[in-house]
């Protein structure tokens, strides 16, 4: 089975799963005087829910005639192993780092450190210079975001406040 | 009128609200470039300034000045690295972004330029002759008519998104809109599908899904394939002109959609997202075969065609603010609080009580645009030269704005977990030939749709108001129209080559 009917598959669930949620569990919380509404919480969901489970359907049993055509530039997932799957993983680890760093180490550390790290990961080889533009760069939205915008990004690591 | 034209011509050009509108022209383009901060937000940060002014036409100028700089700067992101930070710039990211990939973003920023200011003139003008008599139309939409309108809209985008795939672009939709229904909806005060996670309560937000969408699986793409980040000519900016052809090209395209635009800013609600969606399908639509296979691929027309309408739109949304004091939009909502703040009440008075602010307004919309369109163009070559950035710089950069973009919006950080996640499941939907532009859209329309949806149905207290209100009806037949016909065709066309005889 092609990866497109895959994700029909999985989208299906969802519908499943949405659409039970839909008809039959939320509008239990309702109060007693909302519940002869026209037009309940569950309405449009209670929609979208069929009008999911139906197109999911065309997909999956190929109603729609297609084939997923590789066009030029495009990458061919059915053969990943060509491009450098290893590098963008680790690379949305490091965001995922960012996250989780962000608070605790503050804006100006996690960002220096993400932008340095992922300019290495990608084979960048001038330090100096990366290291220079991440500790700009971080200052400077730092500066722009906080002072200029008005919203509070905490800069320094939470033991210096 | 000619009267209040001379008040608004010599309020306008007074010294100091000249530097109000290239101030905020100036300050909208710059903020409106960083992903995640919409025309929105940058209004509200503003308002204070706004009102320490104290003399309303200067605050409601500055504002203005603020908005279109900040829909213009919105497109420079869309188009320099697929990044849109505004809704109503992501029908620019379609053909915006093929062009810069093909060297040619700085021909692509002109042409965004050339028609962002031709729309908002355009606008300005209609403003000027129709502002009375739009407000009598705009009344005439309920919001049977509303919804109808956004699902025609959704359903020509489902239409004309996937390679001739109907239905995964109307998958796509659904999911969109499934996405739009989680956290607490406006009619009713409860959470729905937060799968009891306290930060799905609000909902998805709608940055965090743009860069989720856009910008990060392009930005995955470029990793894993560095041929990609090579654009055909090693970065090298040429073809800044546009060619004659070109213009010829692109001038009826930018008319029609100037006024498009602005009749569909005027209708509350509706604004420069829906106009710029809607002004590049019917693009698309009516071009000609040959045209038509360019879209999505870098057409100067369909990057027009969005560009020209969302600023006509905004624009446009002023109508009913200035002659109804009705906001059409969020960032029209946040321009009526200021002027209440400032002890203005826009509605039909307005004009009579107060004409030289009304007058004022409208024509600062001529010297903002005028101002916008001089700044931009001999920066230019400057913009598009992030481009030549190397590719070792660039994608860190790209990452880091797509976490700053969701992590400004919603100050949580869980938020950048969301979008690492939703980044990976969009591009394994790309990989597989899913548009993802469709669920975007269904996502932004489908609060407003629903809200209309529930409001038509609690006024006539059932699914009745389908068939009670003609216009609905021949709305929504059309968009069942648009679905089928494509799909119709393709079998079609297939059973003809097939050799099956075409029994109708």
């Amino acid at each position: 089975m092609a990866l497109d009917r895959w994700i029909a598959l999985i989208f299906l669930a969802i519908c499943l799963a949405y659409g039970y949620a839909a008809f039959f569990t939320i509008d239990a919380g309702l109060p007693p005087f909302m519940q002869r509404n026209p037009v309940l919480p569950s309405t449009f969901p209670k929609a979208l829910a069929v009008l999911g489970v139906l197109t999911s359907l065309v997909i999956l049993l190929g109603l729609e005639k297609n084939e997923v055509v590789i066009k030029e530039g495009d990458i061919d997932y059915r053969n990943l192993g060509q491009y450098k799957i290893g590098q963008a993983a680790i690379l949305l680890g490091l965001m995922v780092a960012y996250a989780l760093l962000l608070r605790p180490a503050g804006f100006l550390l996690s960002t220096v450190g993400f932008l340095a790290i992922g300019s290495f990961l990608l084979g960048e080889k001038r330090w100096v210079a990366v290291m220079v533009t991440a500790v700009i760069a971080a200052g400077s939205i730092w500066y722009l975001v906080q002072e200029v915008l008005g919203i509070f990004l905490r800069p320094l690591p939470f033991f210096l406040g | 009128m000619l009267e209040g034209l001379m008040i608004g011509i010599t309020t306008a050009l007074s010294f100091q609200n000249i530097l109000m509108v290239i101030g905020g022209c100036l300050i909208g383009t710059f903020i409106g470039m960083l992903p995640g901060l919409g025309p929105m937000s940058i209004i509200a940060i503003m308002i204070p300034v706004a009102i320490g002014i104290g003399d309303p036409s200067a605050a409601l100028i500055l504002l203005a000045g603020v908005y279109y700089g900040a829909i213009f700067g919105g497109s420079t992101s869309s188009i320099l690295i697929n990044a849109p930070g505004v809704a109503s710039t992501v029908a620019t990211s379609f053909d915006g972004y093929p062009l810069a990939r093909q060297g040619k973003a700085g021909k692509a920023l002109t042409v965004a330029a050339i028609s962002s200011f031709t729309g908002g003139s355009i606008g300005a003008v209609l403003l000027l002759i129709f502002a009375p008599a739009l407000a009598q139309v705009a009344l005439l939409f309920h919001s049977a008519e509303y919804f109808a309108l956004m699902v025609v809209g959704l359903s020509a985008i489902a239409a004309f998104a996937g390679s001739g795939n109907v239905a995964k672009a109307l998958m796509m939709t659904i999911l969109g809109l499934i996405m739009a229904t989680v956290g607490e909806g406006a009619l009713f005060n409860l959470p729905r599908f937060t799968m009891g996670i306290m930060d799905l309560q609000s909902g998805f937000s709608f940055i965090t899904l743009a860069m989720a969408m856009f910008a990060l699986p392009e930005a995955i793409y470029l990793v894993m394939d560095p041929n990609r980040s090579k654009t055909e000519n090693g970065g090298e900016i040429k073809e800044l002109r546009i060619t004659r052809e070109e213009a010829k090209a692109i001038a009826p395209v930018v008319g029609r959609q100037s006024i498009q635009g602005f009749l569909i800013g005027v209708l509350p609600g509706a604004g420069a997202t829906i106009a710029s969606f809607l002004g590049y399908a019917v693009e698309r639509n009516i071009a000609s075969k040959e045209d038509q296979e360019q879209f999505g691929k870098g057409s100067v027309k369909g990057l027009a065609a969005p560009e020209a309408a969302n600023n006509a739109a905004c624009t446009g949304s002023f109508v009913p603010l200035l002659t109804l004091g009705i906001p059409g939009s969020g960032t029209t909502a946040i321009l009526l609080g200021a002027l209440i703040a400032l002890n203005v009440s826009p509605g039909p008075r307005l004009m009579i009580d107060q004409p030289s602010i009304f007058w004022a307004v409208i024509m600062s919309m001529f010297i903002g645009n005028l101002i916008l369109l001089i700044l931009n163009l001999p920066l230019i070559p400057y913009i598009a030269k992030i481009l030549a950035v190397p590719r070792t710089f660039l994608i860190p950069f790209i990452l880091f704005f797509t976490l700053m973009g969701a992590y400004i919006g919603q100050n949580n950080a869980t938020e950048l977990l969301l979008l690492v996640g939703l980044g990976v499941a969009a591009t394994i939907l790309r990989f597989a030939d899913y548009p993802l532009a469709p669920l975007l859209i269904g996502f932004i329309l489908g609060a407003m749709l629903e809200d209309n949806f529930g409001r038509a149905m609690q006024l006539y207290g059932g699914i009745d108001f389908i068939l009670a209100r003609p216009m609905t009806m021949g709305l929504l037949v059309l968009a069942a129209i648009l679905v089928i016909l494509p799909s119709y065709r393709a079998r079609r066309t297939r059973a003809k080559r097939e050799g099956v005889a075409d029994g109708d």
